[in-house]
């Protein structure tokens, strides 16, 4: 492949508009549940589980068969093959056992809503009900019934480790230098257990999918999905048959932040529409069902130990994760790697030590949320290391410039750390809030404190999670650009249209981007997800851009008698540097060129095709968890807070929050910012507010009453968001992945500012209110 | 089921539509007049992404029975632009980039529109307590609540 020449950039780092935006205020832009599908329609309700853990002993479906209206009436039986993204321990429909309250245990198909969830309802089902596991810690222990006895025979790639006979799903190991001995030499060392409560993705648009099979058996499935390629791959393991056989046609997605990757409810409709022919089938999830019968944010407790010498250099980092991964657990042990891979935080460290389990609970199954992993283990481990500065006497900025990892560093896993810009984003965020200077109250009965908190976090796939791409040229010269990744709100259709503009040398405005993705037609994306789309998929639409303008300039070489490397595309035009002859790409992209005196013709309809695929992560080792490079890259960032505790109520207002992260190369700087701040309001709304009250397994708050998420009352006053840019030697012009980080930091960076203003550390989320009021009531700091 | 035949406005167009007894106002726009703009985020008035005006107030369409809708003016996402001319709310909101996946942007323009239609100058703290029943995920509101004011700005 060449490489684009040098020239002045017209199309990255520039704010272009969006490219989605005007169907998106007009109310024209089409989601999943804005497709009509005519009379044939019909609609999918589930029976589920009341209970967390029990034998299924009977089911009797003949009084929903005898609804009028009713087509089909399936269950377990019908579906015998397991499925899932990284471990296959899941039905589409329980068999024999269920393992928490609302899994799916049989389905219905009618002609209405209501008369399917009115079959649903008329379906009984007999249970045994088994003791519960309701606490990873415990679920963990060999007193704890075993929830998967079948775990040592489920399919897991190579780099699952699973521990059969235990409700362990994925045990994965760091071990490097030795803490043991690390301890002794320690001059202040922090001990601490931190949890963090399961929440929820909550995606304004809840989770729809419609299937249709046809008289031969060929699925087509509409779904509001991050991940169309992969759900056809899982679908098609599931079901035993090709993935030829299979389209998935993903409109725009409503939010998904992770709960539309992967596969949940869509395989519901897909069972059912096996059984009715012809039918679209469609099924969505009411919010309550969305609450709890779907992915969630596993929970986790964290047992921390961390040691400095009395410099405040880190000497050693343990840190044991219990992940409360639910009844099942296909996508949850990924999470678990992962959180176990970063689980010493953006630090050097010489000695770390890390358990990271993922551990089989009758709770509603964890699945992918932002960062999967991040915000849960930076929770712990940055809290921790306030802590321990405190203990050693260091001004926190400092002690954390001071062990941040840095350019040539061997972290944990053994990789070398390649560049980042994680110091610079530190000094972003104090000085936004001027870090150092204490500042007052607005009122007697408030204090004031300020919290720092940094992260990282690295694309979290197999290792050769793929990206592919056609760049395709029309008469008008305007260019379309496919490709199989979505966007889900974060703007990728406009970065893409800007990699693609920039890197052909045609005018931003001439690039369309539009969805749906399209398995048959879109070409292959492994997974909207793990923030890899600018890096991988931009790198994809480059090398499609780059594949399109050679056949471009060949062809005008050829048909005007010069060099290739005399000749570029400038907006829109081909231009000669050489002749300074030039002409426009219209017409010539699709008719080709007259030879002279029309002596035949040149070129052709102009495709061209690019991919990605990174080649070089390696394996890490099994008991050790060491590997010459474990990811492609860590994102990192810092984030800061000024904000006030109240203590009459111990409600918090945040002054100001400032966010700096290191993309690399901002390809749209105001898309990053509008991430780095959208994502500080959905972390700060999972501090303060959010947690899914679990009760013996059943979800007391399914319902934005009970679980408030932010509003705009609750947004601080002022929202920074800074952007550094050291950048990566693959991503296209140094760029990478941001979408999920904004986040990660947030519950430690609040932690610590409350600490800050009161004295008081309040440490597992939620922070909401009545905990710091009971906190500071408890430390007698009010009375 | 009982069905009522009722008589109404939506975007300015006279409907005459049959609905069920137990039909929302948020089904109808949907299902029985295809404007799929308004969204269905909860079905249970909590969200705000079903927003539409009804006689110039801001509702949620799903807790409006359809039937209860006979000889009402209603307005909803599809209704703000005036001949390919975009409302100031709906320009704002591009400028500031207060889209993002866009499901909750209609009933959050609704409810712009019917603040500045009854405050044309309102305070930060006015346009807060506008917007609050409207959930929004991905943008953390700042940018919303800008291109509201830039909205008001622009009018005065």
């Amino acid at each position: 492949m060449t490489t684009a020449p040098v020239k002045e950039t017209t199309n990255i780092g520039v704010s272009k508009p969006r490219v989605d935006v005007r169907e998106k205020v007009t109310g024209a832009a089409i989601f999943t549940d804005d497709i009509q599908f005519g009379a044939a329609l019909l609609y999918a309700r589930v029976k589920r589980s009341p209970y967390p853990h029990a034998i299924i002993k009977r089911i009797d479906t003949s009084k929903a068969k005898a609804v009028p209206g009713v087509k089909v009436v399936v269950t377990g039986e019908d579906f015998p093959n397991r499925t899932g993204l990284y471990l296959r321990d899941r039905y589409i429909f329980a068999r024999d056992r269920v393992r928490f309250v609302g899994e799916p245990v049989a389905g219905v198909a009618a002609v209405s809503e209501e008369i399917a969830q009115k079959a649903a309802d008329l379906i009984e089902v007999e249970y045994e009900v088994l003791p519960g596991v309701h606490d990873p810690v415990y679920g963990a222990s060999p007193e704890a019934p075993l929830l998967h006895p079948d775990l040592g025979n489920y399919e897991v790639p190579n780099f699952i480790f699973p521990v059969p006979n235990t409700n362990i799903s994925n045990h994965f190991k760091v071990r490097k230098g030795d803490v043991d001995a690390a301890w002794s030499q320690c001059a202040a060392i922090v001990e601490h257990t931190f949890r963090v409560p399961h929440v929820q993705h909550v995606p304004i648009e809840p989770h729809v999918a419609i299937a249709q099979v046809d008289g031969d058996g060929n699925i087509t499935l509409w779904a509001s999905s991050q991940s169309p390629f992969a759900q056809r791959n899982l679908i098609a393991k599931s079901l035993n048959i090709p993935e030829s056989k299979i389209r998935v046609i993903a409109p725009l997605i409503g939010g998904g932040f992770g709960s539309k990757a992967g596969i949940t409810m869509e395989a519901i409709p897909v069972a059912i529409a096996m059984k009715a022919k012809g039918h679209p089938v469609k099924f969505r999830l009411t919010r309550e069902e969305e609450f709890f019968t779907n992915f969630v944010r596993q929970g986790l407790v964290a047992k921390i130990k961390v040691g400095c010498d009395k410099d405040g250099r880190l000497l050693a980092i343990q840190n044991e994760m219990y992940w409360d991964g639910g009844g099942y657990t296909d996508y949850g042990v990924n999470i678990t790697r992962a959180g176990g891979y970063s689980g010493s935080g953006p630090f050097d460290c010489p000695n770390v030590k890390i358990d990271s389990m993922c551990v089989y609970t009758n709770h509603p199954v964890g699945g992918a949320y932002r960062g999967f992993g991040m915000s849960e283990v930076h929770t712990g481990i940055i809290q921790a290391m306030h802590m321990l500065s405190e203990k050693i006497g260091m001004d926190f900025a400092e002690f954390l410039k001071l062990n941040v990892v840095q350019e040539g560093d061997k972290i944990l896993t053994g990789m070398t750390m390649h560049k980042t810009g994680i110091k610079e984003c530190i000094d972003k965020v104090t000085q936004a809030v001027n870090w150092g200077i204490k500042e007052p109250p607005s009122a007697p009965n408030k204090r004031r404190g300020k919290g720092l908190a940094v992260m990282w976090k690295a694309p979290a796939m197999p290792p050769n999670a793929g990206s592919s791409a056609l760049v395709k040229l029309n008469e008008d010269a305007s260019v379309t650009v496919l490709i199989g990744g979505q966007e889900i709100g974060q703007g990728s259709f406009t970065a893409m249209a800007q990699i693609a503009a920039e890197t052909l040398g045609v005018p931003f405005e001439a690039v369309k981007v539009k969805g749906p993705i399209d398995t048959q037609y879109s070409p292959y994306e492994w997974q909207t997800v793990a923030s890899r789309l600018t890096w991988s998929m931009g790198n994809a639409v480059r090398n499609a851009a780059l594949d399109a303008r050679k056949k471009i300039i060949d062809m005008v070489a050829e048909a005007w008698g010069e060099k290739p490397e005399d000749l570029d595309i400038k907006d829109g035009y081909v231009i000669s540097y050489k002749t300074e002859e030039s002409i426009s790409l219209k017409d010539i992209v699709v008719y080709g060129i007259p030879k002279p005196d029309y002596n035949g013709w040149v070129g052709g309809p102009i495709v061209g095709s690019g991919n990605f695929m990174p080649t070089y992560v390696t394996g890490l080792d099994k008991e050790t968890g060491q590997g010459e490079r474990a990811v492609v890259h860590y994102t990192t960032g810092a984030q800061a807070v000024d904000l006030e505790v109240d203590l009459d109520t111990g409600q918090i207002t945040i002054l100001k929050a400032a966010s700096a992260f290191d993309v690399g190369k901002a390809i749209n700087p105001e898309l990053v910012k509008s991430q780095i701040e959208g994502g500080f309001v959905q972390g700060m709304s999972s501090a303060i507010f959010e947690e899914m009250k679990l009760v013996n397994g059943v979800m007391q708050n399914p319902s934005f009453v009970d679980y408030r998420i932010a509003t705009t009352a609750d947004i601080p006053k002022v929202i920074e968001a800074y952007i550094v840019e050291a950048p990566q030697d693959d991503g296209p012009w140094g760029a990478r992945g941001v979408g999920e980080h904004p986040m990660v930091p947030t519950i430690a960076c609040l932690a610590n500012a409350i600490y800050d203003a009161t004295g008081v550390r309040v440490s597992n989320p939620p922070l909401s209110a009545e905990k710091i009021y009971l906190a500071l009531l408890d430390a007698g700091v009010v009375k | 089921m009982s069905f009522h035949r009722i008589v109404l406005t939506v975007n300015g167009s006279t409907e005459q539509v049959d609905v069920p007894g137990n039909m929302t106002l948020l089904q109808m726009l949907r299902e029985k007049l295809a404007l799929t703009g308004t969204k269905n985020g909860c079905a249970a008035g909590e969200c705000g992404a079903c927003t539409v005006l009804m006689n110039g107030e801001p509702v949620n369409s799903c807790m409006v029975l359809a039937a209860e809708c006979e000889g009402a003016e209603i307005v909803t996402v599809e209704g703000l632009a005036q001949d390919g001319q975009l409302d100031i709310v709906q320009q704002t909101i591009i400028e500031e980039g207060g889209v993002q996946c866009g499901f909750c942007t209609p009933g959050m323009l609704i409810s712009a529109r019917a603040l500045l239609n009854r405050s044309p100058n309102p305070t930060e703290a006015d346009i807060r307590e506008a917007l609050v029943g409207n959930l929004c995920r991905c943008t953390g509101y700042a940018r919303i609540i800008s291109a509201v004011k830039a909205a008001a700005q622009a009018t005065q």
